[in-house]
């Protein structure tokens, strides 16, 4: 029988477009360090450090754990490095979350980050000097092929784009702040990649999350509420081949099965009081509502247009604003997690759902092939 | 802990010249890892791997290795941008949980595809040394020094420690390098970076590896002479060499307390040195004495397929217990400049409850 996982400490950077005050290490350590004083801990009680972030070409600094290590307090300690593309975060905390389960360690702190200000990301995302599409026109046809399927009216997506956008005003860490976003706004911006207009489109930031995770005993003496780790879940599949459905894709269906076998959820859109899903295009709520079974088939933007994922709605999505708010792609996954982990804890402040008790936390990459989901809770069972 | 034990192990050479991408490399590894442990790749429980962006250039490479797994249906799966030995302990310690049983591992990387000294200067600090181009070789020269110094130790050791590992490698299909040269006619040649001369500057090439571990008394069933794994830790030093003793190996020392080392005698050490005073540095640290056998399958200086050479440490030593009977044997992997991560590993060929 595993150990029991808490997460006992939060912190994330003010997210911005160019955060030129601060180094890759500053970065981080202003997460960290956040997430240290929110656990009420010291640098020398973290046994064990795992950090993640998506591929190095986007700041130029290959295996970045080594430069980091001194600066996170690593050394003479274990540190990891995660990378499994877009959802890095999520798979970095869940490998943060193995070593407490497994009873290797007792304290770990967990980081993801990512300065796109250093780098070319755009060029990154688009293989480099290999040339392609990038991550937006990539998912476009995937998009496309979703409102023909389940003939989704267009209006949706630009309803994501200004709810998260108007959720993110109640996050003071969120890197969009745009307060006068309406959908006429949304609708008038320019196509980037159909049906994708500019502001239904994630943006480019420079941020850092970091976790405090622990075992049932740390979590039961720490200064605030925990957040209980009741389940976790990877899931890969290959990316390209006729057989796969890249809309709705088997590993994110098997990934949510399994997370929710754990937690014990057996109807996750009853049982599921908020949920931290990655949406870096506005039609992938609802996309992602019916792959994470908390909707029928073809019936996702249905929840979206009611209202049902708005702030005030029966099951919120991304009350944080959102990877549409704000993105440091490595962080995108943690972030999260992270909120959903603050939303159990009661500690998300203005953006806090009430009575939040049960929360997911998702996250996927590469070419929609790779998903980390955790189920986190204000009790750990 | 749970009893895990390495039941299989496979490794292949790429040829740079055949052109073939790092995911061809990975194929026959795991394909013949897999068949060795005896398991249908269906049942396996997680798989976890490292590899580099960078040695490929190019983003998310390690994307495509992912279709060497037969990826269908969908697997419980996780990445390391790390040498594979960090892949290994991933899934050590997520055999650890008890609700999985199996895990196949591995690791790959093709650096002859870039200009490696030029792309490691990328590993440093960015913003103080990485600007320098100070290059690994000339850090591990500089690490060269201070350990001659301090030990009293000569380049003549070095010659030594080079001149072994090349007749070992004769006998490893592996190996990129191997001769028969006396330590006198490795010392005639040029500096590549003083005290460092290019016998003492490990032999990279393209490579893959591919293990499968299992959990509890099925190993026992799937494999003759499994190896157990008895201690697993790894530790960090701070990066900047002006910060540390470079005679010393600080995080090597803690690792190998932290898996029990000292606790019985070592008779076999597959270390990842990939320079020859790495060898006289590990050997103090890790508490080896002069009877243990180092590096018999010739090690990094003749065969260093970047980002797998870890991974191929461990799974020489399961060979040593495995094949050649050994009874206590220890793997090292190592990452950074100058010896600054250092992974150790022991295994045995009984558990403690034996």
């Amino acid at each position: 029988m595993a150990e029991r996982c808490a997460v006992i400490g939060i912190g994330q950077t003010k997210h911005a477009k160019r955060r030129e005050d601060v180094s890759l290490a500053g970065l981080l350590r202003e997460a960290a360090q956040r997430a240290l004083d929110d656990a009420e801990l010291r640098w020398r009680d973290i046994e064990a450090v795992v950090i993640g972030t998506a591929p190095d070409l986007f700041e130029g600094v290959m295996q970045p754990e080594l430069y980091l290590a001194d600066a996170l307090g690593a050394a003479g300690k274990p540190i990891l490095r995660v990378h499994t593309a877009g959802s890095v975060g999520g798979s970095t905390a869940l490998v943060a979350a193995g070593l407490i389960q497994s009873r290797v360690h007792d304290r770990v702190l967990t980081l993801a980050f990512e300065k796109q200000s250093e780098g070319d990301t755009s060029w990154g995302l688009s293989g480099g000097r290999s040339g392609g599409v990038g991550a937006g026109g990539y998912f476009a046809p995937h998009m496309k092929a979703y409102i023909e399927r389940s003939g989704a009216p267009e209006h949706i997506g630009w309803k994501v784009a200004v709810k998260d956008r108007l959720n993110a005003l109640k996050n003071p860490y969120a890197h969009l702040h745009l307060p006068k976003i309406d959908i006429d706004t949304v609708k008038g911006s320019e196509m980037l990649w159909a049906p994708i207009r500019r502001l239904e489109s994630c943006p480019a930031s420079d941020g850092a999350c970091a976790m405090v995770l622990t075992n049932q005993a740390g979590g039961q003496h720490a200064p605030r509420p925990p957040a209980w780790v009741r389940g976790g879940a990877m899931r890969s599949e290959l990316g390209f081949f006729p057989g796969r459905d890249p809309v709705d894709p088997q590993a994110g269906r098997h990934c949510a099965t399994e997370v929710y076998r754990q937690a014990g959820i057996t109807d996750p859109r009853g049982q599921l009081d908020v949920a931290e899903i990655y949406v870096p295009f506005s039609w992938y709520e609802p996309m992602w509502l019916e792959n994470l079974h908390l909707a029928k088939k073809n019936e996702g933007w249905q929840l979206t247009d009611r209202g049902v994922t708005a702030f005030d709605g029966d099951l919120p999505v991304n009350p944080s604003g959102g990877v549409l708010s704000t993105n440091p792609i490595g962080a995108s996954g943690m972030i999260r997690f992270a909120e959903a982990a603050l939303q159990v804890r009661n500690q998300a402040g203005e953006h806090q759902i009430d009575g939040a008790r049960v929360a997911l936390g998702h996250a996927y990459g590469g070419a929609a092939q790779y998903f980390a989901m955790w189920v986190v809770a204000s009790t750990p069972n | 802990m749970r009893d895990v034990a390495i039941v299989s192990f496979a490794q292949v050479r790429g040829d740079p010249a055949s052109g073939l991408p790092e995911v061809l490399l990975l194929v026959p590894a795991i394909r013949d890892a897999i068949a060795r442990s005896g398991i249908p790749r269906r049942s396996i429980g997680f798989t976890c791997s490292g590899s580099c962006d960078y040695l490929a250039g190019q983003p998310f490479a390690f994307v495509q290795n992912l279709d060497a797994t037969g990826a269908w249906p969908p697997i419980a799966e996780s990445h390391v941008e790390m040498d594979g030995a960090w892949a290994f302990y991933e899934a050590w310690v997520r055999l650890q949980h008890g609700d999985i049983d199996t895990a196949l591992v591995f690791a790959s990387g093709r650096s002859s595809l870039c200009n490696l000294r030029e792309v490691l200067c990328l590993q440093l600090d960015p913003y103080y040394l990485s600007p320098l181009w100070v290059d690994d070789v000339a850090l591990a020269a500089l690490q060269a020094q201070a350990v001659l110094a301090a030990t009293g130790r000569t380049e003549k050791d070095l010659a030594e420690i080079a001149a072994r590992c090349r007749r070992d490698a004769r006998a490893n299909p592996f190996a990129e390098v191997s001769g028969d040269e006396d330590s006198a006619a490795l010392l005639a040649q040029p500096y590549v970076a003083s005290p460092l001369r290019a016998h003492d500057i490990p032999a990279t090439g393209d490579g893959a590896a591919a293990l499968v571990m299992v959990a509890g008394e099925r190993a026992r069933e799937l494999c003759e002479r499994p190896a157990w794994i008895r201690g697993l830790d790894h530790r960090v030093d701070p990066q900047y060499p002006g910060v540390r003793d470079l005679a010393r190996c600080r995080s090597a020392e803690i690792a190998a307390a932290r898996a029990g080392v000292a606790s019985a005698p070592i008779e076999v050490a597959e270390l990842m040195t990939q320079f020859p005073h790495e060898e006289i540095l590990l050997r103090q640290a890790l508490g080896l004495g002069e009877g243990v056998v180092v590096n018999p399958s010739g090690g990094p200086l003749t065969a260093h397929p970047v980002m797998a050479t870890g991974l191929v440490r461990i799974g020489e030593a399961f060979r040593q217990i495995n094949e050649h009977g050994r009874r206590r044997v220890l793997a090292h992997a190592a990452s950074g400049p100058c010896l600054q991560q250092n992974l150790v590993c022991v295994l045995e060929s009984e558990t403690e409850a034996d």
